[in-house]
């Protein structure tokens, strides 16, 4: 855990996906497949993520789920992300998707373009990159904030007009964190390093 | 009870034959005593085809299984092919009792399944995994993260059936080391549902747009190019999608037939053309697919 995650800003916590959708009644089953199952696992992620008033980063490993197909990718990935999106979401939870096997990136970017969001994900246990619909401006913003880990657009950080606008609509998008003293946040920043993340 | 005599091969290009003669509405003695050869497309059509003249003419068809040396092989498939099973629930004919002791054949990836719920589907791709790895990677020479594609274009083939049909269908899936028309090792993946058809499932959404053009092939490019679904949120509609683009990276074939229409993506060694149209009128939506080993660099 980093500094950052201890001092109680945003706390992670861990998901195992496929561990949800075997104790998901609906979908006893080894592969993510069809939408219903899609459906009862985000309500059991959202059921495990209620609740909590601090600010959270939630894990969400797909590290065991074999199979992901697009209907069940829409749900667990695509609407889980849009539910905590908006002004009206229930709770002030981030989402980064951990263990993104090249084998379920398919799914995972087709949804999230669809909807035209945005997700960090680890893909392959390499390091974290944006996947979805993103504009090459906020793609540049996230890179060096994901490199950075903190970027305090106050303390001479040498942010130019486009790189602070790109960073506000990151934080907007929900795809970086913005601090007590107005400073943006990596979200990985609160997760510990991934495997060969450059941090 | 009229006889409709069965071609010595059923497959993906025989087919038509069953569609036409459930037309009249007519009780049917389908007579397989020829047949020679059966592809799983012909195995589902010939369910689907046995399922609409039962509910037409209110009388289940029977069946007449292939004879001589080949046909004891061919009836041997297709009781080991899973196809005894399903068929008991659509003709009245009598079939041999086969011991789900003997499994499968070894290039069968997946015996006649019908699908009628979700539960099916994961059925399904939990089924399939162990035999179309070996086969994906030791026949068809793909690298192993192809059985995760592979499972998800059987997933959302058979899926449709549930949100889009709304009827009974049914999957099979095998492989071959050639086949007529492919010199090269392939896999088959036919599924095939009794349902409502793309025209019906789109119209209520998407028929005022189209006006006077809307019809069976207006349906099928609107599901197959632009994803167009009954459902209104978004995010739906990625299935038929989704399927086109990890069998066209596979070079292979799908066509999927629906009313009067058939809508195909043909690979170079596949002659299939984009559309066909004026078919005989069959209900629900037949999908095929073929992938072929992958080529040598």
């Amino acid at each position: 855990m980093t500094a950052r995650a201890a001092d109680g800003a945003l706390r992670p916590l861990s998901i195992d996906v496929y561990a949800v959708a075997r104790s998901t009644v609906a979908s006893m089953r080894r592969n993510l497949v069809t939408r219903p199952t899609g459906r009862a696992v985000r309500a059991a992620i959202e059921e495990r993520i209620a609740g909590s008033r601090a600010a959270l980063v939630s894990l969400l490993d797909l590290r065991r789920v074999q199979v992901l197909d697009f209907s069940c990718a829409d749900e667990v990935v695509a609407k889980l992300v849009l539910r905590y999106l908006g002004p009206d979401r229930p709770g002030n939870v981030f989402f980064l998707f951990r263990a993104v096997e090249d084998f379920h990136r398919n799914a995972v970017e087709e949804v999230l373009r669809r909807h035209r969001l945005a997700a960090a994900c680890d893909v392959g246990g390499r390091r974290f990159e944006l996947l979805g619909h993103v504009a090459e401006a906020e793609r540049r913003a996230w890179t060096d904030l994901e490199r950075r880990g903190r970027i305090d657009p106050g303390a001479g950080a040498g942010l130019g007009r486009q790189e602070a606008r790109a960073l506000r609509g990151l934080a907007d998008r929900r795809l970086a964190y913005v601090g007590g003293d107005g400073e943006f946040w990596a979200l990985s920043a609160a997760t510990g390093p991934a495997p060969g993340a450059v941090l | 009870m009229r006889v409709l005599e069965l071609p010595p091969s059923l497959g993906y290009g025989d087919v038509e034959v069953l569609y036409r003669a459930v037309a009249a509405g007519e009780p049917l003695l389908f007579d397989a005593r020829r047949v020679e050869w059966v592809h799983p497309t012909g195995m589902v059509a010939l369910l689907a085809a046995g399922t609409v003249a039962r509910d037409r003419s209110g009388v289940p068809s029977k069946l007449a299984l292939p004879e001589g040396q080949k046909g004891q092989q061919v009836s041997s498939y297709l009781g080991s092919s899973g196809f005894f099973r399903a068929a008991a629930e659509v003709f009245d004919s009598p079939f041999p009792r086969m011991s789900r002791r003997a499994g499968r054949p070894a290039d069968t990836l997946l015996e006649v399944t019908p699908i009628a719920t979700n539960s099916d589907v994961h059925e399904v791709v939990d089924r399939v995994q162990a035999q179309a790895a070996v086969v994906l990677s030791e026949r068809l020479r793909y690298p192993p993260s192809a059985l995760v594609s592979f499972s998800v274009i059987l997933s959302e083939a058979c899926q449709n059936i549930i949100e889009h049909a709304e009827g009974l269908g049914w999957v099979a899936a095998q492989s071959y080391k050639r086949m007529p028309g492919l010199p090269r090792a392939a896999v088959v993946v036919a599924v095939s549902d009794v349902g409502r058809g793309f025209t019906a499932s789109l119209a209520e959404r998407h028929a005022s747009r189209f006006a006077d053009r809307w019809g069976d092939v207006t349906a099928l490019e609107a599901a197959f190019h632009m994803g167009m679904t009954r459902f209104a949120e978004t995010g739906r509609g990625q299935g038929i999608k989704q399927i086109r683009r990890l069998v066209e990276r596979w070079d292979g074939l799908l066509s999927v037939r629906s009313g009067t229409a058939r809508i195909a993506d043909a690979p170079s060694w596949n002659q299939a053309p984009p559309m066909e149209e004026g078919l005989v009128r069959f209900p629900g939506a037949q999908v095929n697919i073929v992938i072929p080993d992958r080529a040598q660099p």
